[in-house]
């Protein structure tokens, strides 16, 4: 099915506009490292980059046990898994708004989010009551798996409802994500009604999200979904740089919209789903990340996704160092940090004169 | 659309995936006599620890541990809900000792994975189960004569309190447990609460029996409860006045609101359900009952 969508890369009519691309993508390149290093060596413990250089030199037994621990069972992890998160956020977010032709699309709109959240808020209020059988078999994965099938089963019910024909309709997917997404959060509020004071503040802690309690088996359990998008990254980038015109210019120009549809849909739903499934809501990565990349290497998507993929994991990974640290030895929610430095981010690029409008869409 | 959506490869790699963290190692049960760093997550067991004189072995502790005050001087690791495993980590414990339901379940599965010893204290809402509760900290870390005795004591005290709450004369009064009064909306606490317990320990019935947990009761509900007592908790420097309760138009027409009878106690030693609640529950039949305990 990817066949027909691998059309080859534009010949490089713009020299100049490829060798920046390739430049700012190297630069984003050494900027996640950065932030891999840093996650992985800064943290409440005293553990730091030194002990990293002799852990990676294969020194490790000089490390006390407690140390090799925290990089092994909590560090790693935890960068693999914000690494993954943001990847996954942003270029799902760049994705959705090529596809929607829209700035302010994100996975929200096609309702993987309140899907999810809706999936996570009835396993920790009904997880004692009629979910408890489920609860039983899934174990410790019952929250994670309930929001990842609530993402995707939200997906699924919203593109069969756009779908007439075998044609599905980007207005009509806008709005019914807005519908569905009204009642999932009215089928929350039904549950926060019936939630007691415990599983109100599981709620609330949730709904901030985290990247606390990242295991490698949660690392693997969200790569096949992320790691999804990456590859379909260089497939669908032509095709979304041509959708600016048009569902039926881009048709005339041999792009199969439907299929690019689908394809995408899919994608971003099941890397969101499993996202949010495992760190909870992260807001403002999915929008912020694509707009100030587009301010400094264009709209092209060619060179956009691949950059929202590096941008993305490395702004959460710091993102996250900040949770960690600033108020040792307890944490902030991730999600706060994301909003707080996000949302002005934000503001400043809609007021500046760069200001966001749709003419910044390819 | 059928063929291109592969939901049932998704479905099943996702299983795979997560089934890999399944199995991690189980708490330690034993005792812990050698434990010097201990992590002490929850009020009561802080509480506790400090009653037995484990204080000097505890390194930190968490944001809900502010009794006695000198609690409040080692590291905070952050509220019980929302720990941090390397936060917790860093403080290099050789023994966790944490109320049931701390979490978040994720940061709970590192530190078992972590091998530091970790116990987990039951907690009911329960008079009876106070003592267990002391013997279980009291074991965890290797006191466990200390623990008998204050456990000893705790109990005694439970059932000297019942024997005076039994003598007191005429109807017992309802008292109706107000967690928050946001937005007028009464939060109260129902059936299977720590408040609903210490009411029932003091001599009191709990006016609020039809609730599970703590929930905003209708406005209806609250007339109807007919409280005698409204029982709140005093937070430090904003503690909530008559005059704020019973401004209240749904708490009006309570008899609690004709006699001003507004009870408010410290919430740790209130809902905390260790060494000290035969003193609160006593506390409180005296409030609630006047002249007739002491």
């Amino acid at each position: 099915m990817m066949k027909a969508l691998a059309m080859p890369f534009r010949p490089a009519d713009d020299g100049d506009r490829t060798r920046h691309g390739v430049v700012v993508l190297l630069l984003l390149t050494v900027m996640l490292f950065v932030a891999c290093l840093l996650s992985l060596g800064i943290g409440p413990t005293g553990v730091g980059l030194r002990d990293l250089w002799t852990y990676a030199t294969g020194n490790s037994a000089s490390l006390s046990t407690q140390d090799r621990v925290i990089l092994e069972a909590v560090r790693l992890p935890r960068t693999a898994l914000g690494l993954l998160v943001g990847a996954g956020l942003a270029v799902s977010g760049a994705m959705m708004q090529g596809l929607f032709r829209n700035p302010l699309a994100d996975p929200g709109i096609v309702g993987v989010t309140s899907g999810a959240g809706l999936a996570a808020v009835a396993a920790i209020v009904l997880g004692n009551g009629i979910l408890a059988p489920v609860a039983m078999v899934l174990g410790n994965q019952f929250l994670p798996l309930m929001a990842f099938f609530g993402g995707l089963f939200n997906t699924w019910a919203l593109y069969v409802i756009a779908t007439r024909d075998g044609r599905t309709s980007t207005t009509t997917l806008i709005l019914s994500g807005i519908a569905i997404g009204a009642l999932s959060a009215a089928l929350m509020g039904l549950m926060i009604v019936m939630a007691d004071d415990r599983q109100l503040r599981d709620i609330t802690f949730w709904n901030l999200g985290s990247l606390g309690g990242a295991t490698f088996g949660r690392v693997l359990s969200i790569l096949p979904f992320v790691g999804a998008v990456m590859v379909i990254m260089p497939f669908v980038a032509r095709g979304l740089d041509a959708l600016v015109l048009g569902d039926a210019a881009a048709f005339h120009m041999g792009i199969p919209v439907q299929r690019l549809k689908k394809i995408v849909i899919v994608a971003v739903a099941a890397a969101c789903g499993s996202t949010v499934a495992v760190a909870g809501s992260i807001g403002f990565v999915g929008i912020v990340v694509p707009h100030l990349l587009r301010l400094v290497m264009g709209p092209s998507h060619r060179f956009l996704l691949p950059g929202s993929a590096l941008g993305g994991g490395a702004l959460l990974l710091v993102a996250d160092s900040v949770a960690r640290t600033v108020a040792a030895p307890a944490e902030l929610p991730i999600g706060v940090i994301t909003a707080l430095f996000g949302a002005p981010v934000f503001l400043f690029l809609l007021l500046g004169k760069n200001g966001i409008t749709t003419r910044d869409m390819p | 659309m059928g063929s291109s959506f592969t939901l049932r490869g998704l479905f099943a790699a996702v299983l795979l995936g997560t089934g890999l963290v399944a199995g991690v190692a189980v708490a330690s049960d034993k005792g812990n006599p050698e434990a010097k760093r201990i992590v002490s997550i929850g009020g009561t067991i802080t509480e506790i620890l400090y009653a037995i004189g484990a204080e000097d072995r505890i390194v930190a502790r968490d944001s809900t541990s502010f009794y006695p005050d000198a609690a409040n001087s080692k590291p905070d690791v952050g509220y019980m809900r929302a720990l941090s495993a390397e936060g917790i980590l860093g403080q290099k414990p050789d023994l966790i000792l944490m109320e049931e339901g701390s979490g978040p379940p994720p940061v709970i599965e590192i530190l078992k994975a972590s091998e530091v010893p970790m116990v987990v204290i039951p907690t009911p809402a329960k008079a009876d189960a106070i003592g267990r509760k002391i013997r279980d900290v009291g074991a965890a870390v290797g006191l466990s004569d200390k623990a008998d005795a204050l456990a000893l004591r705790t109990e005694d005290g439970l059932k000297k309190l019942a024997a005076d709450v039994a003598k007191i004369p005429g109807p017992k009064k309802k008292v109706l447990f107000v967690l928050s009064l946001a937005n007028n909306r009464v939060m109260a606490g129902g059936a299977d609460t720590e408040a609903g317990a210490v009411i029932e320990m003091a001599g009191g019935i709990n006016a609020a029996p039809t609730i599970n947990g703590y929930k905003p009761l209708a406005d209806e509900a609250v007339i109807a409860t007919k409280p005698d007592v409204v029982l709140s908790m005093s937070r430090g420097d904003h503690t909530i006045t008559p005059e704020q309760v019973f401004a209240i138009p749904s708490m009006q027409t309570t008899p609690a609101a004709a006699n001003k009878a507004l009870v408010t106690m410290d919430g740790l030693l209130l809902l905390g359900f260790g060494p000290r609640t035969p003193e609160a529950a006593r506390s409180l039949a005296g409030q609630i009952y006047p002249g007739a305990i002491n």
